[in-house]
């Protein structure tokens, strides 16, 4: 820990520039990042209180709280706000946005007006989307299944789909500013296997964004043709493919999965590393296990059609690929333990949440293959067993990466500490309640729950009232660091420029940063991670 | 380029259109490059996905697709591939005289591939007229006609994909006539100069792209009826 006799540097990026125009059209990553701060947590809020509906309703098996189909409304907004507007954009749009120029020795992105171009996308995106919730909400799911999108629902489909098509081009944006960025700004000798895995993370991401969302785009422009024209692309009436669409759909949002857990990812590597004092084990089959992730995760997309009339041919395909996809990401988990093995791993906040990532991802993780075994598969599909699947996985390890890289970089970010014992309290109380929350969720699934009612059966109840008393706890433990980290802006300690004595160029500047990053263009000389070696006994 | 290249290590000075955060112009030019070719990227897949539903219709509905298509008259289609080739020429040439600092040239063959551009549009709404004055609109609640009525069903999911790949291609078209008349206002005020035309370059690679488009739409949305309507 750093002494208190440290004080903040006299300018940094938050004090150049205090009127609200430099806020909005500042061309600052950091700020930019900081925009999306506010945002998405304003999106998760959304999001979070239609799960609150969700989970009221639920706590008895009568339909009472909410009729059948103002229930399929608070389902769909839930799922689209939380996909769409925090989980996809949180970890890039804000920790990336904030760190990569950092922790490559820029001055910035490669491109700073795109940069704040992004945000406002994403920004006009959510106000149609927000739009669909008061003109008639949208009752599709977030999957918008054709041809009940197209031709049956009489719900807002239009606009919350042209919110997501909006909101999408941010995403690509983002994706295509960061892969420019690693490709041409890097400092002097900031060489490709220098880099921190977070970037490589990011790298990845920037791959899917790039090659995927453009073709959910075309397909909600096909839907909106269909729905607006009444052009049958997918219409059976006319000879169109519903299947087709769910082919379209899932070649993105399969991989959109990995936009939300790659980055978390990098932010697990960077905290292992910086908690173990170590050096990543097996750096390089680290960041190459981002990439295969990002390739063979754009070949898996089949394994949601298992049940929809693919041929059987083609769903053993993508059953074997969902299993292959599986390997890098074990990869990972097996060389951030191996990292932690023998080291001295000191038990601040991020590590607590790199603890409660492993657990909730393993577990997401292994029942994910459940869920690629074709025959289980039949038994399991539309089921709570793969909502409490992909909870674990999008919602578990990406809220804990994301948190853990907060509390990690938030002395960087506000040249301020938290109080540490509230953090380690809040991740622990996170951790329970998630698992309260949907561990349930596999049992009732697997005997029978169907996802997507506001009615079930008597005998379900037990499970389900367990599930909404620990998404209660969830509740608490996600408004925890929303208090003590507002608390620590204006009483917490002076961070000082490395609280953690973690290494990375982020360290290497002040805390907060300068506006141009740092006062010289950083030359590298040392590899990733490069932590002194500890000495025979014990090095705290 | 090696012309540029002296001038640049002549005066030390930074280039006005240098940004902050690059380290010279180079690298900047090196980016907003390399930024274009993943925007083009991005736009393969989006244009990919509506043509992997063409592949899908075609290979299921071959006969429905083929007389669909023999419908299309082929003169308008035909012409309007040569003024995109010849478009595309003209850019290229915008590009070279950027390159070479001839500014009456690039402003020139600006106008050129905005007119022929223009004239495409042109060309393209003629055909759309047609399409509507025969029937072949399948939807906006207007009344399918089509000629072969035990087809008529799947020629409709036929002309909704004409009509959703030529729209959006003419749509980038649009797009990309609104950055020629921003290039024409920049090479105009002096912006542009022979260190700096990255941004005329960027276009013409987005001009390119967009024409390479409409030379896969013209055979696959043209010409696959045609064995069938003569044969
Ligand atoms: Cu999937």
């Amino acid at each position: 820990m750093s002494s208190s006799t440290v004080a903040m540097p006299p300018t940094h990026y938050l004090n150049n520039g205090l009127t609200l125009k430099s806020w909005l059209f500042t061309k600052d990553h950091k700020r930019i990042a900081l925009l999306y701060l506010v945002a998405v947590t304003f999106f998760f809020m959304v999001g979070a209180a239609f799960a609150v509906a969700i989970r009221l309703e639920l706590a008895t098996p009568a339909g009472d709280l909410l009729s059948d189909e103002n229930y399929n409304r608070v389902f769909t907004m839930h799922g689209v706000m939380m996909v769409f507007f925090f989980l996809i954009p949180a970890v890039p749009a804000i920790l990336g946005n904030f760190l990569i120029p950092l922790q490559i020795g820029a001055k910035d992105l490669a491109f700073p007006k795109l940069n704040l171009l992004s945000f406002y996308i994403y920004f006009v995106g959510s106000l149609f989307t927000m739009y669909s919730i008061v003109s008639g909400g949208l009752d599709t799911g977030w999957t918008f299944y054709t041809p009940f999108s197209t031709v049956a629902s009489t719900s807002a489909v239009v606009p919350a789909a042209l919110g997501i098509f909006i909101n999408g081009f941010s995403g690509i944006l983002t994706g295509l500013n960061f892969i420019v960025t690693i490709h041409k700004m890097r400092a002097p000798g900031m060489t490709w296997f220098r880099l921190p895995l977070f970037v490589w993370a990011h790298y990845a991401t920037s791959l899917i964004q790039v090659l995927g969302t453009p073709v959910l785009a075309i397909t909600i422009v096909l839907v909106a043709a269909e729905r607006i024209f009444g052009f049958g692309l997918f219409n059976p009436a006319v000879g169109g493919d519903p299947v087709l669409f769910q082919h379209l759909f899932w070649f993105y949002s399969h991989p959109a999965v990995y936009i939300m857990i790659l980055p978390a990812m990098g932010i697990i590597s960077e905290l292992v590393a910086a908690s173990a004092r170590k050096q990543v084990f097996g750096y390089t089959f680290v960041a190459f296990a981002s990439i295969g992730i990002a390739v063979i995760g754009f070949l898996v997309w089949g394994h949601h059609m298992f049940v929809s009339g693919e041929s059987v041919y083609a769903a053993l395909v993508f059953s074997v690929l969902s299993f292959i996809v599986a390997v890098p990401s074990a990869v990972k988990v097996f060389n951030w333990i191996a990292t932690m093995y023998r080291g001295s791993v000191s038990w601040e906040t991020p590590m607590f949440y790199v603890a409660g990532f492993i657990g909730l991802f393993a577990i997401g993780g292994l029942t994910g293959l459940f869920l690629a075994s074709m025959g289980l598969d039949v038994h399991l599909t539309d089921t709570y067993f793969i909502v409490a699947h992909f909870h674990y996985v999008m919602v578990g390890g990406t809220i804990m990466g994301y948190l853990g890289g907060i509390h990690f970089w938030w002395p960087k970010i506000t040249g301020r500490m938290y109080n540490d014992l509230l953090g380690r309290v809040s991740a622990v109380v996170i951790f329970v309640g998630f698992n309260l929350t949907f561990f349930p969720q596999f049992v009732v699934g697997y005997l029978g729950m169907p996802r997507r009612y506001h009615a079930y059966p008597e005998e379900f109840q037990v499970l389900n009232v367990l599930s909404s008393a620990g998404a209660s706890v969830l509740a608490v433990g996600y408004l925890m660091p929303l208090f003590y980290l507002a608390y620590s802006l204006k009483y917490g300690e002076i961070a000082g420029d490395n609280p953690f004595g973690a290494v990375g160029l982020e360290w290497n500047t002040t805390s907060p940063p300068p506006t141009e990053n740092f006062k010289t263009t950083p030359v590298v000389t040392w590899e990733a991670y490069e932590y002194p070696t500890p000495v025979e006994g014990h090095v705290v | 380029m090696s012309n540029a290249a002296s001038v640049a290590h002549d005066e030390q000075q930074h280039h006005p259109r240098l940004a902050h955060h690059f380290e010279s112009l180079e690298q900047q030019t090196d980016s907003s490059l390399f930024g274009m070719w993943i925007f083009l990227a991005t736009e393969i897949l989006f244009f990919g996905g509506a043509l992997m539903a063409y592949m899908i219709y075609r290979r299921w509905y071959p006969d429905a697709f083929a007389l669909a298509s023999s419908h299309i008259a082929i003169l308008p289609g035909a012409i309007n591939t040569a003024v995109l080739i010849i478009s595309s020429l003209t850019m290229a040439l915008a590009v070279h005289a950027a390159q070479t600092g001839e500014r009456g040239k690039i402003l020139f063959f600006i106008v050129v591939t905005m007119i022929l551009g223009a004239a495409f549009l042109g060309i393209k709404g003629y055909e759309y007229y047609e399409k509507y004055a025969e029937g072949f609109i399948p939807g906006l609640g207007l009344e399918f006609r089509f000629p072969e009525p035990e087809y008529a069903k799947n020629a409709q999911i036929f002309f909704s994909i004409y009509f959703v790949l030529t729209g959006l291609h003419a749509l980038h078209m649009i797009v990309g006539l609104g950055l020629m008349t921003w290039m024409f206002i920049w090479v105009k005020d002096g912006v542009i100069d022979t260190q700096y035309y990255a941004p005329i370059e960027i276009v013409g690679l987005y001009w390119h792209f967009v024409d390479i488009v409409w030379i896969f739409l013209f055979p696959l949305l043209y010409l696959i009826g045609r064995h069938v309507h003569h044969g």
